[in-house]
């Protein structure tokens, strides 16, 4: 018998008991399904925290400044200033790995339009902060270089301050606001970035060049930031460099003698970044492992199943061989169906994750990532199952005794 | 050179091995059948005349002397020959008709075909010939739950003619039939006979054995007699009340 013929056969006799061959291919479907959906939601999941981390900014690290102690306090990090203007300076010049580097100041103030106040937070930066965090303007342009050397009053405005101070759907650019009664122009409404995962509206900013912010919104110190220090590493691998040579340069740069505690604090945020998704990639095997040991159960099901059939057709199996069916022939048959009910559920089973995936993504709002080559393992996976387990039940079908089978009652 | 027997046996034994307990089935057969012969092979239960029948079909192997069809010896062949040759050369019939159940009259003729390895088409074109030579084209594509016995028996018998086959085995074929289409049956054989094909019947009912060409009576493993005889002319009587068929 050719291969065709083969399978056609086999799928006249499953079809012969219908309700059978489903209830069997039901333990491979929801194996499949399981895979696959959990899966989907895990590298929706993924891709989740990857995005939150890609909105913080690229590479990212912060360097902060020391604590303060005042009568047996700790202040806690950046509590007192001890980075100065010419470490940035340094950092930004001497250091290969750091791509960018852009002091943050900031501070809470009321904002105002003509028709409008809001309360918000303002930055005072530079221009190298948008590349640092990746973060183009939807409307009119950045912050100059320009504008920070003559502290110029303009002000670039995240999405939520803007839909605030000038309503939805508005054109703030060239338009003015108040920060502490100072008079600012927009000259730019950022791209919108979303919410950190801890619920922080990256959007509710309103970025002042830092010389006008030193100038006018809060004045401070002079030659130590009263902040924090953005810094991009120049690629995903070497920000775990970039972050021991900045520590090894301020050691230096505040003469710390060696033992001594650093006098600042560095946030590595990839690391972090990758701490969540080593969590996620985890939780995601560890479904995917449960969700296989049910597909393997349904491979248990398939060999009971086969084993039925093949006892009750003894006689047809007799039969077969009294009018010239080969041993291979007969195996080859009981093989080709329990590979059938196997790849029809792996199949039913991709539909069924697919949707499943889908319907719970977008009940709970996430992002589903499809994987073809996670489909294509699970069918192949199915498939294996079929013949792993139809092998046992196919062999004995072939090993029967024509006269014997054709006596069975 | 004369033209070998088509069926041959030289002192053909079957030993069984059940635990300790050899159990002779034949021992030791010799005797030839011809082509075209219609034989009838009597016996009671343990007479050896299953095991007979079961050599002559390549379903088993003898353990003693030698079995040659068509003057070739097959005992030493291996399964999947022994496979191609009884595909080929034997059509076998049952007393339980063997059908396929839930598959069409069609479907059941064409599966020695499938073995052979022949093309949908032509597996179609044979089967439905086959089915009107026993006069059961018109019921193609029912299914044996919808034929009465002796219509069951017919698309066997058409399932064993349909690769026009040397040899019908047929293992009381009668057995579960009743009377009237017993004679159908045996009527059919006769013809079968005559178109030159050699049909070896296996029976315990003298009144089916005289409607064969010759008789061989079978008790413990050796033949006892071996007669050729004048066979009754297969006569189908007219309908009467209670036949199991329906009239058409």
């Amino acid at each position: 018998m050719n291969p065709l013929q083969t399978l056609r056969v086999a799928l006249r006799a499953l079809t012969r008991n219908k309700m059978r061959s489903f209830l069997t291919t039901l333990g491979v479907v929801i194996g499949v399904s399981a895979v696959i959906a959990m899966v989907a939601i895990g590298d929706g999941a993924k891709a989740r925290v990857e995005a939150t981390f890609a909105a913080m900014g690229s590479n990212m690290l912060i360097v902060l400044p020391g604590t303060s102690t005042a009568g047996g306090a700790m202040g806690g990090f950046g509590s007192m200033p001890t980075l100065t203007w010419d470490d940035l300076q340094a950092i930004q010049t001497e250091i290969p790995t750091v791509r960018a580097a852009a002091a943050q100041l900031r501070t809470n103030a009321q904002v105002m339009s003509e028709e409008q106040n809001w309360g918000t937070q303002v930055f005072g930066t530079s221009p190298e902060y948008f590349q640092i965090r990746t973060w183009p303007v939807a409307m009119g342009s950045l912050l100059t270089q320009g504008d920070v050397d003559s502290g110029n009053k303009v002000a670039v405005i995240g999405q939520t301050v803007a839909d605030k101070l000038f309503g939805q759907n508005s054109n703030p650019v060239g338009q003015s606001l108040r920060i502490k009664s100072i008079p600012f122009t927009v000259v730019g409404v950022l791209d919108k970035k979303g919410q950190s995962q801890w619920g922080q509206d990256y959007d509710d900013i309103v970025i002042v060049p830092v010389t006008t912010f030193q100038q006018k919104i809060k004045g401070g110190l002079k030659n130590f930031i009263e902040g924090s220090v953005a810094v991009s590493a120049t690629s995903a691998d070497s920000t775990s460099r970039a972050e021991s040579q900045i520590r090894a340069l301020l050691r230096d740069r505040h003469r710390l003698p060696l033992g001594a505690d650093d006098d600042f604090s560095i946030r590595n945020l990839s690391e972090i970044a990758s701490a969540q998704q080593e969590g996620t990639r985890t939780l995601t095997t560890l479904l995917a492992a449960i969700a296989a040991v049910s597909l393997l159960v349904g491979g248990i099901g398939i060999m009971n199943i086969m084993l039925v059939s093949v006892t009750e057709r003894t006689r047809e199996i007799g039969l077969r061989m009294a009018v010239g069916a080969k041993p291979a022939d007969i195996r080859l048959q009981f093989l080709v169906e329990a590979l059938a009910l196997a790849v029809t559920g792996g199949l039913i089973g991709v539909a069924l994750g697919v949707f499943g995936a889908w319907r719970l993504a977008t009940s709970f709002g996430w992002e589903v990532l499809y994987r073809p080559d996670v489909i294509a393992i699970a069918v192949g996976f199915s498939g294996l199952v079929g013949v792993v387990f139809g092998l046992y039940p196919a062999h004995k079908a072939s090993r029967l005794d024509p006269i014997t089978a054709l006596r069975f009652e | 050179m004369p033209q070998p027997s088509l069926i041959q046996f030289q002192n053909v034994a079957k030993v069984y091995h059940m635990g300790d307990v050899e159990v002779h089935a034949l021992r030791g057969v010799t005797l030839a059948i011809e082509q075209g012969e219609f034989t009838a092979i009597m016996g009671a239960s343990g007479s050896g005349k299953s095991t007979l029948m079961n050599i002559v079909g390549l379903l088993d192997r003898p353990t003693g002397g030698a079995y040659l069809l068509e003057g070739e010896p097959v005992s030493t062949l291996s399964t999947e020959r022994l496979a191609e040759v009884r595909n080929r050369t034997i059509g076998f019939v049952f007393q339980s008709f063997n059908l396929l159940s839930r598959t069409s009259a069609l479907e059941n003729v064409e599966l020695p075909l499938l073995y052979a390895g022949i093309g949908s088409a032509e597996r179609r074109r044979r089967a439905t010939a086959s089915l009107e030579r026993v006069d059961l084209g018109s019921r193609a594509d029912h299914h044996p739950n919808q034929m009465s016995g002796g219509q069951q028996q017919r698309v066997a018998i058409a399932r064993a003619l349909v690769t026009e086959p040397r040899v019908i085995l047929a293992d009381e074929p009668t057995g579960n039939l009743d009377s009237r289409t017993s004679v159908e049956v045996m009527k059919l054989f006769q013809e079968l006979g005559n178109g030159g094909i050699t049909v070896v019947l296996v029976t315990h009912e003298p009144d089916i054995a005289q409607y064969a060409s010759r008789v061989i009576h079978m008790r413990d493993g050796r033949v006892l007699s071996d007669e050729r005889q004048e066979p009754k002319i297969a006569v189908v009587p007219p309908w009467t009340q209670g036949d199991e068929e329906d009239p058409p």
